[in-house]
């Protein structure tokens, strides 16, 4: 009993740990007080504000164009990656594997500054394209280390039964391989987009003075002072995913029966 | 009899056939890999090599180590070694907090994992820069810490812009990524291998210390590595909460490029890439077989 | 086999939610016994064996090992060892390390501990193969690795969960010697689960027929098959005709309208019973010999026999013999009083099902 109690609490105090920033950015959205030292009592104030703040609203449409092209496109590169690496020799497999692995485990800055360098080497001008280009490349790992395994569940004959019961190749990758692997494209898919909208070292590097994403005008403002309108916006980006999540997780728990091994 | 005999020794050698025509399916898969091995080798690839060049040449394009061996001005030494023991120290700490974690959450009845992964990584949909931010609240002067123990009549608590704040922000930052790969590991440790220690007479922490441990240390390995390098590297977390004072490696760098010092800034990304391989080469000696599947 | 009791299983419940796995189970264990617990998956058996091991708490009732209670104890504290279904041996250990882990847990000496590893390597017939590891080994070495790092302890009881249920067929006979040659060297108990009946028959000394957590039958080998007690067991075991029928009186029974002699008592008059005779009990004779007359409805080649189905009385006979009788052909069907095997119409509701599933 006493056992339980302790891992109860300390799970509690893990998750507290993680979720008190959070929740102080929730609370500070309602402050009515540009001091964020202060509380100056509930307010709806900065939500109103924030849709009329341009600067914030356009940092936010580019924030979300980037994440949603570039997990899109990572999760069609990665996809077909991974299906060609899955049937690849154990050699070329490896070396395959060991690059995709790079910018995951490279630190951020070097591969902020090295894709920088490249644009300026080739004087392409930084913008939105290059920062797409750089949150696809560092988005296709997560996209190819999610349907590996998949892939690797996958029964290798299904996809020769349909073949041998007439269906063209095509036809059967997507009638058969693909919603074998489709939650995992899902997965990758919401990965890299979580990943993108999460990043500030990479998209700091390449994007040049004239575009600005959420992280990157969060970053300009951290010396003068946060404006409440962004914590307003963090709290309905959150509240958003959260409500995503709990749909999510509703409809999967429905549809998946409990089942219990002897 | 005779019949069905040829037609036994054929149905082995038609399905055998078959099978040839999914060797002639990889074939046809191959070509899937080519814009990714095209987008690695444009911006993977060249791009280390870009910074290898600006790393060992001047301005005018001349071959030189100066820039390299800037890491031994004193200034830039010292951020690098400072950096190296407060990412050390995060490592450590996220590891002594994680694995417990890891281990109640196994156990736990729970077996939706994705839940506990949802849980775990949904911090992260707030931004990164305002949950850090939200320390500086936390832990300021006249922020909530402080608030709270003045109400008690306590000491204040003044760790704001100290390397104590870094260190508490990188390992708020990077703990998930301890978790998870550990979490990872242990939920396919089949249940009878622990039932078979138990069963030779191990009791429940020399269960723990010679068979879950030393199989759960690609998880505990990769963890290390995906707290590790961030924490080594990190500019803002430093600049956040550790003031104008504190400099760490990655606040040189990226000042170097603030200020058009790209070529210096380069040659102390290429020092800061020894340790990132360094970390990358253990990585693959113990994450050979999940082929970086522990990772998330 | 002596008839010292070394476990009793006492009342043993078990439930998951609301699925009984185990109802008010009651058996015991002799002391150097080859007992089988043998049923269909489900059954039961596998939760038995880990609740002897200590791996699961029982509801309700106690197991007891040799007068003592040890229901509640650890599975590290009980003088019994396992060998479980898929190995699980400890892959980032060498052979030798595997072997030796419960000694060196027991802080036995080096001498003693080498001196047992090459004692068990030679007993399982993997001599030399100390510094090896797990995954490079087959898996019917693995499964050798597993039985030597479990007898080293000198557990008193070897626990077997479908030890050879990973193994190709060939591997499996050749094992099951082997099995049958190491306990009599080591002269231990050995509790075995399998759902093979094949398995079950060639190696124990008793075997216990479970089916939905009930008992169905405890016996030898040929009790099991020459005597089952119920339809459940003699369907499972082997194959079987399984004819509804009527006990005459002592000695006579009616089946299918015609009367056979057999030689069981004790039935009472008029009684509706089943009746079970093996498929290879039953003798194809000239239509006149015959007790009653039938004709051959199909025809298989099996190796070493034939297998024919004789519909006869409304009822599909299954016939094993090495003698051909054509497709179409009429015989007669002659069984030996002795092959005759008489059992009560199940009783209980919970019987009732099982005959109503197969």
């Amino acid at each position: 009993m006493v056992k339980k109690f302790i891992e109860r609490f300390y799970v509690g105090f893990i998750l507290f740990f993680l979720y008190a920033p959070i929740i102080i950015l929730i609370i500070l959205s309602f402050n009515n007080s540009k001091s964020r030292s202060k509380w100056g009592g509930f307010t709806l104030h900065w939500y109103k504000e924030l849709f009329k703040n341009e600067s914030i609203m356009n940092a936010l449409y580019t924030t979300l164009i980037i994440a949603l092209a570039s997990a899109f496109i990572a999760t069609l590169i990665g996809t077909a990656a991974a299906i060609a690496i899955n049937s690849m020799k154990k050699t070329p497999r490896t070396i395959m594997v060991a690059i995709t692995n790079i910018p995951m485990l490279n630190a951020d800055i070097v591969t902020g500054i090295s894709l920088m360098l490249l644009f300026v080497a080739m004087r392409y001008t930084l913008g939105f394209t290059s920062v797409l280009i750089s949150h696809i490349t560092f988005n296709i790992p997560y996209v190819i280390l999610s349907v590996m395994p998949k892939l690797k569940q996958l029964n290798p004959h299904t996809f020769e039964a349909a073949l041998d019961l007439g269906a063209s190749p095509v036809y059967a990758f997507f009638k058969v391989i693909l919603p074998d692997i489709f939650p995992g494209v899902l997965t990758g898919f919401f990965l890299a987009f979580t990943m993108s909208l999460d990043d500030f070292v990479i998209t700091h590097f390449t994007k040049g003075p004239e575009i600005n994403t959420l992280s990157t005008k969060i970053y300009t403002e951290v010396r003068k002072g946060i404006k409440p309108e962004i914590y307003a916006l963090s709290t309905l980006m959150f509240i958003a995913v959260l409500l995503l999540l709990i749909i999510v997780n509703r409809r999967n728990a429905e549809r998946k029966e409990p089942i219990r091994k002897m | 009899m005779k019949i069905s005999n040829v037609l036994n020794t054929k149905a082995p050698k038609a399905t055998i056939k078959k099978s040839g025509m999914s060797s002639l399916g990889i074939r046809n898969t191959r070509w899937l890999s080519f814009p990714y091995i095209l987008w690695m080798v444009g911006f993977i690839i060249i791009p280390l090599i870009v910074i290898l060049y600006y790393g060992m040449t001047t301005n005018d394009k001349q071959f030189t180590l100066e820039n390299i061996s800037s890491i031994l001005n004193p200034i830039n030494l010292r951020a690098l070694l400072f950096a190296l023991r407060l990412s050390l120290i995060s490592t450590v700490i996220c590891l002594i907090l994680a694995y417990p974690l890891a281990m109640i959450l196994n156990k736990s009845k729970m077996k939706s994992n994705s839940f506990i992964v949802m849980i775990i990584i949904l911090p992260m949909w707030m931004n990164f820069l305002l949950r850090t931010i939200a320390w500086q609240n936390i832990l300021e002067r006249t922020g909530i810490i402080n608030t709270v123990l003045k109400f008690f009549n306590l000491p204040m608590l003044n760790i704001i812009n100290t390397p104590s704040a870094i260190v508490l922000g990188m390992v708020y930052n990077f703990l998930p990524f301890m978790v998870l790969p550990i979490y990872n590991v242990l939920i396919k440790i089949d249940k009878d291998i622990v039932n078979a220690a138990r069963d030779l007479g191990a009791n429940s922490r020399q269960t723990l210390f010679k068979i879950i441990l030393p199989l759960s240390l690609p998880g505990v390995i990769s963890g290390i590595t995906m707290v590790f390098v961030p924490s080594l590297t990190t500019f803002v977390i430093s600049n956040i909460l550790g003031g104008s004072k504190i400099v760490l490696i990655g606040n040189v760098i990226e000042q170097q490029f603030r200020i058009g010092n790209w070529h210096t800034g380069s040659g102390l990304s290429l020092v800061l890439m020894i340790f990132i391989l360094i970390s990358m080469a253990i990585l693959s000696k113990y994450d050979k077989e999940s082929e970086g599947s522990n990772l998330w | 086999m002596t008839d010292n009791k070394l476990i009793d299983l006492v009342n043993i419940t078990k439930s998951y939610g609301d699925n009984i796995v185990l109802d008010e189970l009651n058996l015991y264990i002799r002391e150097n016994e080859f007992l089988t617990l043998l049923g269909p998956s489900g059954c039961g058996k596998t939760t038995t064996l880990r609740i002897i091991g200590g791996f699961e708490n029982p509801d309700q009732g106690q197991v007891i090992f040799e007068g003592k209670d040890i229901t509640k104890m650890a599975p590290n504290e009980r003088q019994l060892n396992t060998v479980f279904q898929k190995y699980a041996l400890f892959n980032h250990l060498s052979i030798a390390e595997n072997i030796a882990f419960g000694l060196k847990i027991k802080k036995k000496s080096k001498v003693y501990i080498d001196d047992k590893i090459k004692y068990a390597l030679k007993l399982v017939n993997l001599d030399g193969f100390e510094n090896r590891m797990p995954d490079s080994l087959s898996g019917g070495q693995q499964q050798r690795i597993a039985i030597a790092r479990a007898i080293v302890n000198e557990p008193k009881v070897l626990l077997l969960d479908e030890p050879l249920g990973a193994l190709d067929l060939k591997l499996r006979q050749d094992m099951q010697y082997e099995l049958i040659r190491l306990k009599n060297e080591l002269g231990i108990t050995f509790i075995y689960v399998t759902h093979d009946q094949e398995e079950a028959l060639t190696m124990s000394d008793t075997i216990v027929v479970m089916n939905q957590g009930y008992i169905q039958q405890i016996g030898t080998p040929e009790d099991i098959y020459n005597e089952p007690q119920n339809a459940f067991v003699a369907d499972f075991i082997g194959e079987s005709n399984i004819l509804p029928s009527i006990m005459i009186e002592d000695k006579l029974v009616n089946i299918l309208g015609t009367n056979f002699a057999c030689v069981d008592t004790g039935f009472g008059r008029n009684k509706p019973v089943d009746v079970v005779i093996r498929p290879e009990d039953i003798d194809l004779v000239k239509p006149d010999e015959g007790t009653i007359k039938g004709v051959v409805t199909s025809l298989l080649f099996k190796g070493v026999h034939y297998e024919m189905e004789v519909s006869a009385h409304g009822h599909d006979w299954l016939v094993h013999s090495t003698d051909l009788a054509a497709v179409g052909s009429e015989v007669g069907i002659l069984v030996d009083p002795f092959d005759i095997q008489i059992m009560n119409k199940p009783e209980s509701e919970d019987e009732e099902a099982v005959e109503l599933e197969m």
